[in-house]
């Protein structure tokens, strides 16, 4: 049925649909109307059986939905940002165990600087833990995305994290169509766990390992995700059957045909950077656009072949790593060694800075001339950035940076002085 | 259990030995049908108290579920020594996370169980006493708010042994530990520190609070079948003496814990909705100094220089123990430790 409701709303509406049996949730914005969205209709009795569980942390989430999932029941959580770090331990203990959890991580900045606001470092951050990580690029494909999560998991005994770009998806009306509750049953099977805590067959879960076969448990969690990157576009075939929708899948291509310059980027900023695009192939520039819907496990191949012809790659990031380089940038740069194109990394929308089209624009320019450095950061301040770099070396006292650049663009008064 | 008098006492303590008492009233661990949830082979030290005390509670918790028991375990020396990796210790569903979340894991665990309306099974979730009064706590705190139905078990060998003997906020004052070592003008753990974590338990109201040790198996089993004849979440903290960090014989560790209680150190209670129900009353009250002089950690106290001032505050915080949970008061019979009705 097609509704005009709320990001987070379409995302609670697919996990009830999905009938999970217990859902814990600790606050943080922007997940927060996922989760009361959800814990509405627990408490109406729409959803049920269900236990939705408020806990005192995120670190108490994860591990609520630890217990729940050993014990064989389906189990879903979301975060944000500090939340998301805040459970890291316990997000790897998840993986570790191949427990199929399905969380939503709202995306949002980390701090300090505290902010609330878009980007993907809390999702970047967890990038290497075994969750498979997809990434949604409409509310659409967000709600699609969780029916999706909760089949895939199950099936290989993994986690999954469905990000979504905090605000800018769940907090954004959209129409979206919502599948009836037949279809998501006849789609969607009960969980069969691989594991359960069962007193007629006692095992021990989660014993110590040396190093005798540490590195077999681990190649088996990769392997594991070497089978998602066959299962994926096959579930999302599957999808488009069951559903006519063909969301899903490990990359999105658009208007890749005879692209000479191609953008890749994870969210929703692909949205802006598509109509960028449109725009330059209506003035005959051949740029095409290359979305990733699967982050992890990484489609190397899949991109590889999609990139195929390209003669220049910019990635659009909003995450990257302090004093390296992006993180989408060097896994995309890898799976392309060799193979041809020049690959440009811009880092963008970082803490909600707006990324505009005319900006896209002016970046793709570039990247189509080649003048791109291989590393850069899309409208970034560069006065803004000297002037404290100025005060840093003239004072040794100089005080905190955030708090300095505040007052420098006159959101905080200027020191009476 | 009900009351039964016993005239005389022939075991070297005030416990009454399973021979004195009627079939009925042997102890779990004394029946051979016992589950054995924690079997032999692990890698305990010799003499572990942690041990001991994890085999008779869950032992006991088996009999009171009729075998249908799920235990959540914090890192910690029961978890590493019971199942290096591929052996298993367990006889019963178990799993280990984390250091500091088994609390929640139980909540969890109870959660699905209700969801899928399983109340047969029960869960227990056990920790040492880092994993409980520190890095635990949150965790804890929650679940016992909420009433979650779990059972927590903390083995509290006061410090943190898997590591090495560190400090935890429930290593207790002048005992020595790798960090806080027995040098300087104030040696070994300072004063005015450290969590009462059964009061604290016993401040969110819980349906069930109870201390015990592992020389009073009774006590200890009736508290653990006690505890599962609630609903909701209940905690049973359980003293541990551990020979290799406290630095004492690996036979001493049921006559240490027993002189925990004797001495006024470890007061053993009961607490039901934020009220103490019962108390274990001491007969004859032993000196501090029978209890810290066979310790490692305590040597300091005695050698090279005797250091009488420090015994005497431990002995002021045994005396409080003792006053404050009457243990002296109005002692009989039928209150002796292990005699039942304790
Ligand atoms: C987050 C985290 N911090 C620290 C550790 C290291 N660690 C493992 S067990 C342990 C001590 C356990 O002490 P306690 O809970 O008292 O149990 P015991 O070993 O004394 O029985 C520590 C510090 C860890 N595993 N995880
Ligand atoms: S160090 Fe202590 S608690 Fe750990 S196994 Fe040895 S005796 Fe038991
Ligand atoms: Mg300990």
């Amino acid at each position: 049925m097609l509704r005009q409701i709320e990001g987070s709303r379409a995302v609670a509406e697919a996990v009830a649909l999905c009938r999970p049996e217990v859902v814990c949730a600790y606050p943080i914005s922007p997940q927060t109307h996922i989760i009361e969205g959800v814990g509405v209709m627990v408490k109406s009795g729409r959803l049920s059986p269900c236990e939705f569980v408020n806990v005192e942390s995120e670190f108490a989430a994860m591990s609520v939905s630890i217990g729940a999932s050993a014990m064989g029941a389906r189990a879903y959580t979301a975060t944000a940002s500090q939340g998301l770090l805040f459970m890291t331990e316990v997000v790897y203990n998840a993986a570790g165990l191949g427990l199929p959890i399905v969380m939503t991580v709202a995306n949002r900045a980390i701090g300090a600087p505290i902010n609330i606001w878009n980007d993907h470092s809390d999702a970047m951050s967890v990038r290497d833990s075994g969750w498979l990580q997809l990434f949604a690029e409409t509310n659409q494909h967000a709600l699609d995305l969780h029916i999706q999560a909760f089949r895939l998991a199950e099936e290989l005994s993994v986690p999954v994290m469905v990000c979504m770009d905090g605000f800018v998806l769940t907090h954004a009306f959209e129409r979206v169509d919502v599948p009836s509750q037949e279809e998501v049953d006849a789609w969607l099977p009960s969980f069969e766990p691989r594991q359960v805590l069962d007193p007629d067959n006692p095992v021990s879960i989660g014993a110590m390992v040396g190093p005798e076969a540490f590195t077999e448990v681990r190649y088996l969690a990769h392997v594991r995700q070497l089978q998602a990157l066959v299962r994926i576009p096959e579930l999302a075939a599957e999808f488009e059957t069951a559903f006519g929708r063909g969301i899903g899948g490990l990359v999105s291509p658009y208007r890749l045909e005879g692209a000479e310059t191609v953008v890749v980027a994870l969210g929703s900023v692909l949205g802006t950077i598509k109509d960028a695009a449109d725009a330059l192939r209506d003035e005959g520039i051949p740029i095409g656009v290359l979305g990733i819907t699967t982050f992890r496990p990484f489609p190397a191949e899949a991109i590889a072949e999609a990139l195929e012809g390209a003669r220049q790659v910019v990635v659009v990031e909003k995450a990257f790593s302090i004093g390296g380089h992006g993180i989408l940038g060097a896994d995309v740069s890898l799976a392309t060694t060799g193979r041809g194109p020049s690959v440009y990394n811009v880092i963008a929308g970082l803490g909600g800075r707006p990324i505009t089209e005319d900006s896209l624009r002016r970046m793709m320019l570039q990247g189509i001339e080649r003048s791109l450095p291989p590393l850069s950061f899309l409208d970034l301040d560069s006065g803004l950035v000297e002037r404290e770099l100025d005060r840093m070396e003239s004072e040794r006292r100089s005080g905190p940076s955030a708090e300095n650049l505040l007052r420098d663009v006159g959101t905080v008064p200027a020191r009476a002085s | 259990m009900d009351d039964q008098q016993v005239k005389f006492y022939q075991v070297g303590s005030f416990a009454v030995g399973n021979r004195l008492l009627d079939g009925g009233k042997h102890t779990v661990q004394a029946d051979r049908a016992r589950s054995n949830s924690l079997t032999s082979g692990h890698r305990a030290c010799q003499g572990c108290g942690e041990a001991l005390g994890a085999r008779y509670a869950l032992d006991a918790a088996m009999r009171a579920t009729e075998g249908r028991l799920i235990a959540a375990n914090a890192t910690g020396c029961l978890e590493v020594f019971s199942t290096p990796y591929p052996e298993t210790s367990w006889q019963i569903p178990w799993l280990h996370s984390l250091f500091g979340n088994a609390p929640a894991i139980a909540t969890g665990m109870a959660a699905a169980l209700k969801v899928k309306g399983r109340s047969d099974i029960r869960v227990v979730s056990q920790a040492g006493d880092g994993g409980t009064v520190d890095i635990g706590f949150g965790c804890l705190s929650g679940m016992f708010e909420r009433n979650d139905d779990v059972l927590f078990i903390c083995y509290d060998n006061e410090a943190y042994m898997n590591t090495g003997v560190q400090r935890s906020g429930a290593t207790p004052p002048a005992a020595r530990t790798a960090t806080t070592e027995a040098v300087g003008a104030e040696p070994g753990n300072v004063f005015g520190q450290g969590k009462n974590m059964p009061l604290l338990a016993v401040a969110h109201e819980i349906p069930y609070v109870a201390t015990a040790t592992v020389a009073e198996l009774h006590d200890l089993e009736r508290k653990v079948e006690k505890a599962m004849s609630f609903r909701g979440a209940r905690y049973i903290h359980i003293l541990v003496p551990c020979p290799l960090g406290w630095g004492s014989a690996t036979s001493d560790t049921v006559r240490l814990a027993r002189l925990a209680c004797e001495t006024g150190v470890f007061p053993l209670f009961e607490a039901e909705n934020g009220e103490i129900t019962a108390t274990s009353k001491i007969r004859h009250q032993v000196p501090v100094e029978e209890y810290l002089r066979p310790q490692g950690r305590y040597k300091h106290l005695f050698t090279p220089t005797p250091r009488p001032e420090i015994l005497k505050k431990i002995q002021q915080l045994a005396d409080r123990n003792i006053a404050r949970f009457g243990l002296l008061a109005g002692s009989d019979e039928a209150e002796l430790v292990g005699a039942e009705g304790s």
